[in-house]
Parts: structure tokens; sequence; C-alpha cells
């Protein structure tokens, strides 16, 4: 299969949207590390995240109004690099310099009342080039019972991010864990030290370059070697 | 326990006359003496510690203190019993849940994740199985049955979940009979459990497309007796707890935050519900079909640990009331399947209790080997290399026992989880540890956490 009846199929199935092609799949079993056995070595597939959404983005009111993902990009004008919708949730994609801004205003917007937090997740894709690191924020706004997710990235070379501790102070232990799993300093945090692993760690565990460890283990007479070393059909 | 005292004059004068113990002795560090306590005669370090008794003492306590839910340490600065400063110290039991995650399938990743809260375990399940199904777009396909099986389970886990805060709570201040009893009935609710999923906690019950097994014959019998009994035996808890003047005296007051405290420290459950504000995600964003159910949001308007005792008593009796409408939805749903009927997703096998216990079933055993080539070919596929997830990243959140739990579920098309990320409530609401406990006694220190009601599990994953 080429890129393009997958763009179409995805474009059909999930509206105006196109795709957002992150890195590739070769082979039918997605065998890596070993020589490919399937026959189907030449086979080779984008990896195709939901890609940015168009205007008006929804969700429909019977009564004819934009619907709450229009206000509160309205609510952003200017601060956003691109919106994607899948599966009714809603992400908007910040870039690093807005993200204070962006964050000020979701809180404390009348219109956008995000005043709760459920933290940051951080997100290794280390087939997005320049944008290696993303951190990943779940926004609340209990005033109108909405959910939204803020994602902002930046490169493997440079891992800066705006803290944003000073407007959710909740974020203060999530960004000493994104730090300590995936190397993203946050400028500005009070006291950014590792949370989960000892001080003296080398590396930063949960990036994907980071091995997962393990011993061979032995059974009647065979070893099993560690899970990220068995031959994997991912 | 390690006790040390900061000073800013010079420690290193010892006098000959202290006992040395060679189990228990101070040393002198840079920061102050130390002393380290292993349970000895107490005398000798009160009388060490009186000769700097102008001093601030930081006190060590954990991560093995039994008053710390698990393996929690906490970093107190005391100036006699007031403590001036608490931080907390977590990363003890971490093991790296999410990353293991990385390398198993969709469906072997309940089995990780189950682990995590090991006190709520079907709400960890819970959480990670919306999200793939999310993400997989089969939400409106979950069957009927499945979902009720999924509401009374994690509702009877919510019983047993804040039993047992009520029971440690109670055992911290030294109120050991709501401790036994506590664990009475948590024995009631873990029986439960095993007859239903076959195993008192790490259940990995709950899979992608449903539950991995019907309801065992009699189970809901044994459910409704359950819930005969807790009537009975919940208003013991009011009895002994609610007004007893030592428990309110321990309670009322400390470990005080308001909604704004809460807000701005992301924390949720009983301590959010507890400022009066009736936030509870099976209301405001009802997953699983909670919004078939009835039922009320507990709130109490005192924002302390006692509120917050006062809410998980009364949530209980909400729980059982969801449990009661969800058996009786139950048992009109005898025989109706409780998996996806994608066969591309639905976990092939089925169990079944055989001669030597729980295992394959053999009709299906007898179905793969000896009748259809193409369903052996199919079982292995989708137990060696799992299903494929579209790629994308979902967050569907549930109310835990503690508040807000969700799984960040992030794929990138496939068969395994490109990253998990769990958004703990244990681990955010431990943040408020220092509002909650400063400026108060060291004893309400163990009353403001035991209200947080931390599970160390979650906090590390």
């Amino acid at each position: 299969m080429t890129e393009e009846p997958q763009n179409k199929e995805l474009a059909e199935a999930g509206g105006p949207a196109a795709v957002e092609s992150i890195g590739q799949r070769a082979g039918m079993f997605g065998v890596k590390g070993s020589g490919d056995t399937s026959g189907f070595g030449g086979l080779v597939q984008p990896t195709l995240y939901p890609g940015p959404a168009q205007r008006p983005f929804g969700p429909s009111t019977s009564s004819g109004e934009s619907g709450w993902f229009d206000i509160v990009a309205d609510g952003l004008d200017g601060l956003i690099e691109r919106v994607v919708i899948h599966r009714g949730e809603i992400t908007f994609h910040v870039h690093r310099d807005h993200l204070v801004e962006a964050m000020q205003r979701l809180r404390d917007e009348p219109s956008l009342r995000f005043e709760f937090s459920a933290g940051v997740s951080g997100v290794h894709y280390p087939d997005d080039t320049g944008r290696e690191l993303h951190a990943v924020y779940s926004l609340v706004s209990m005033t109108w019972n909405r959910r939204i997710r803020v994602e902002v990235s930046c490169p493997d070379s440079d891992p800066h991010l705006p803290s944003t501790v000073a407007l959710y102070p909740t974020h203060d232990w999530h960004e000493r864990e994104v730090w300590d799993f995936f190397g993203v300093i946050f400028d500005g945090h009070p006291a950014l030290v590792r949370i989960q692993m000892p001080d003296d760690w080398p590396g930063h565990p949960q990036r994907k370059d980071y091995p997962l460890g393990g011993i061979p283990v032995e059974y009647k007479g065979a070893t099993v070697p560690p899970p990220d070393q068995r031959r994997s059909y991912n | 326990m390690d006790v040390s005292t900061s000073s800013t004059r010079a420690t290193g004068s010892t006098d000959g006359t202290e006992t040395t113990d060679a189990y228990a002795g101070t040393s002198e560090t840079t920061s102050g003496r130390v002393y380290t306590v292993t349970g000895q005669d107490w005398d000798t370090l009160v009388e060490g510690v009186g000769e700097h008794a102008d001093e601030r003492i930081v006190v060590n306590m954990g991560p093995q203190h039994p008053s710390t839910h698990g393996v929690l340490r906490l970093i107190l600065e005391l100036e006699g019993e007031t403590v001036t400063e608490a931080r907390c110290g977590i990363g003890y039991l971490h093991t790296g849940i999410e990353k293991n995650m990385e390398f198993r399938t969709w469906t072997q990743g309940v089995t990780f994740c189950t682990r995590m809260d090991y006190l709520s375990p079907f709400y960890n399940e819970a959480t990670y199985v919306l999200g793939v199904e999310r993400l997989l777009d089969i939400e409106d396909d979950i069957p009927e049955k499945a979902q009720v099986m999924r509401v009374l389970l994690m509702e009877l886990n919510r019983i047993s979940s804040h039993l047992v805060a009520i029971a440690t709570g109670g055992m911290e201040i030294g109120a050991l009979t709501v401790m036994t009893v506590g664990f009475r009935e948590r024995e009631l609710v873990l029986d439960l459990f095993e007859l239903i999923t076959g195993l008192r906690m790490n259940h990995a019950f709950f899979r992608p497309g449903g539950v991995a097994q019907d309801l065992p014959a009699g189970a809901l019998d044994e459910i409704r007796d359950f819930v005969k009994l807790m009537k009975k035996r919940l208003p013991e808890y009011a009895d002994l707890c609610n007004a007893n003047p030592i428990f309110k005296a321990r309670l009322e007051g400390v470990g005080y935050l308001d909604l704004a405290g809460c807000l701005s420290l992301g924390l949720s459950g009983p301590v959010l519900r507890s400022t009066g504000y009736a936030w509870d995600l099976r209301k405001t964003q009802p997953y699983c079909g909670y919004e078939d159910y009835e039922f009320d949001v507990q709130t109490w308007d005192t924002s302390d640990s006692y509120g917050r005792f006062r809410i998980r008593l009364n949530e209980m009796w909400e729980s059982l009331r969801i449990v009661e409408q969800a058996v009786d939805r139950l048992a009109g749903l005898e025989g109706a399947p409780v998996m996806v009927a994608d066969k591309k997703i639905a976990w092939p096998s089925q169990l079944a209790i055989g001669s030597d216990g729980m295992g394959n079933s053999l009709d299906h055993i007898k179905h793969i080997m000896g009748e259809s080539m193409e369903a052996l070919i199919h079982h292995f596929k989708l137990v060696t290399e799992g299903f494929r997830v579209p790629p994308g990243q979902a967050y569907v959140p549930v109310e835990s026992p503690r508040g807000e739990l969700g799984a960040h579920v992030v794929s990138d098309g496939g068969t395994r989880p490109f990253r998990v990320h769990f958004r703990d409530p244990s681990f955010t609401n431990l943040q408020a540890t220092s509002v909650m406990s400063e400026g108060g006694m060291v004893a309400d220190v163990i009353v403001a956490i035991a209200s947080i009601d931390p599970v160390m599990g979650g906090v590390d994953r």
C-alpha cells in the first residue's frame, strides 16, 4: 500500500482532516532488530497520526451555534499551532514560546475557565524529527464541564519547556516526573529534581532509546531473553 | 527513623558521657548531628536531643514507618511538636509499570496496570481499557453486560478501598476496633472478587472489548447476601466513630484544605468533595453507563479530615445502591455476551473450571485443536501478536476512590502501547501534604495523610 490511498481512506472516515505521518513501519509483523522472515520486508507503511482539523471544529449543536471546541479555539486565537480532533477529544498543539500565555488564558478567561489540570504526561517520539519530546497537559473546566488536551513539544537537542507551576501548582510533581523520565527541562520550575528514580540515576528511563533492562531467564536448559530483546511483533 | 539536628554553630563537641549503641549511634555530618533510631530505649535519644533543645530538628519519617501507608518518606522539620515544614520523598515503590507496558500487547497491559493502585485494581484496569477502546473506536460496541459487570466490580471495589482507608486511618490514631471491623468487611468484598474473577487482587479482569469471563453461577445471590449484610454492618462504623469525641477531636479541623487549594493543587475525589463541591466524574463525565444508575454525590462542607471520613462512609452507602441496581440488571442479562463481537479484538479463549482448577475451556481447546485450523491460527495470532490499535491518543478518566484516575494512552498503530501514562490521584493528592500539615502537630500529619488516603503503589507506579 502506498501513502495516498490510506490518506484518502482516513480522510473519508474522519471528515476533512488530513493525516500526519510520523515514522514508518516495515514488513508484515513489525519485527525489528533481526532479519525479516515474513517475506514482506519490502512493505513500508507510514505511521499516520490524526492530522489537523478544520473549522468549524464542532461538536455540532442542535441550535446551530458554534460548538465549544470553536469557543475554546477562539479564546486561544493566535497561540495555536494546530488543532487535532480525534475520537471526540480535542488537542491544541501550542508552540513552547506560547505555552505559558495559552495556559494563563485557559485558566483565567471567563469563557474558558480551565481551573483544574490533571497533570503532565511526557511522550517521546524519536521519529518526530525536531519535536521529539512532547508534554501533554489534560485540562478540565469544571465551570463548563469541558476537557481539552494541550500538547507542546521540544527537540531532543534543546529539551527546554517553560514551567507552568506558577499557573497550576499541581504541575510541580508532574513536571519533575517528566524531567525524571524524559529529560525535559522545565525552565522556571522551583525545584526540578528527580522524583521517582534515585537522585544519582543516569539517563531518563522512559525515553524510547533507554532499554527496558532485564536478565535472561533459564528454563529447562533454554534461555528466555528479557522482554525488550525478544523477537517482537509490534 | 533518622533524627538530625542542624545548627548554625559547630557541632563537633562530643562529651564523654554518651552511651554507645552499636545499632543506634550518633554521627556528625555537615548538616548537624544525626541520630539513628532503631527501636531502642527512647531515653537515650531524648537525652541526646535534649542537649540541642533550642535547635530545629529534622525528622526523617519513613519510608518504612507503619503510619505512612506503605513506603512514603516524610521529611518533617519540627520545632517542639509543631511541624514547620513537611516534604514527601516518594519513589521507593517505583516499578516501571508504564515502561513495561510498552513491551507487552494491549491486552497484556491490563495485567501490569492492575498492580499499580493495589487497593483499587479495577479502576486502573477500567481507565486503561476505556482509553484503548476509545482508540479502537469500539466504545459503542461493548456489550451491556460487560459494562454492568464493570460498574458492579468498580463499586464493590470502592467499598473495599474505602474500608481500608477508614480502617488504616483509624488504626493510626489508635482506634483499633475500626481497623479490625474494616478488614473484616473488606474480606467479604475480596471473597466476592475471588468468586467472580478468581483472584483477590491483581485481577486483570477487564479487557479491551469487555471483561474476561461471565459471572459464575450463584454470584448474584452472594452479592445480594453481601449487600444485606453490609447494610447491617455499615451503621456500626457510624455508631463507633461519627459522634465519638476522641475520634472527632483527632479529625476535626485537621488537614484543612479549601476549594481553591484543592483546585490549584489538582486534588480530586473525597478531598475535593469535602469542600462541599459535588464534582464526581461518574456524574459529570459519565463512562461505562453510569448515567443509568441512581446515586447521589456525597459532599461535606468542613474541608477537613473528619469530612473526608464521613464522605467515605456515605459513599459506601451510595456504592451499595449502585451495586443493587447493577445486580438487578445482571439478573436480566443471563447468558448475554461479555466481550465485544469483533473477533479481531476479543480474546479468543474462554476460561473454565477443570479438574485441576481454572484453565482454558476444554471446549475451546477442542475447537482449535480438532475442528478448525483457522480458529487455531486466529487464536495463535491474537495471543502472541495481539491486535493493532490505530494511531492517536486518548484519555478517559474514571472516578476512583481517591479521585480522578486517568490513563493517557498513545498508540503508534502497533500491537503494543506506544506510551501509557497514568494520572494517579494518590500521586497528585500527596502534593497537598505540606499545606495540610505545616503549622500543625506531628500527630496531625498522620491524620492529614490518612485523609488523603494515598496508595504508594499508585504514587510510584
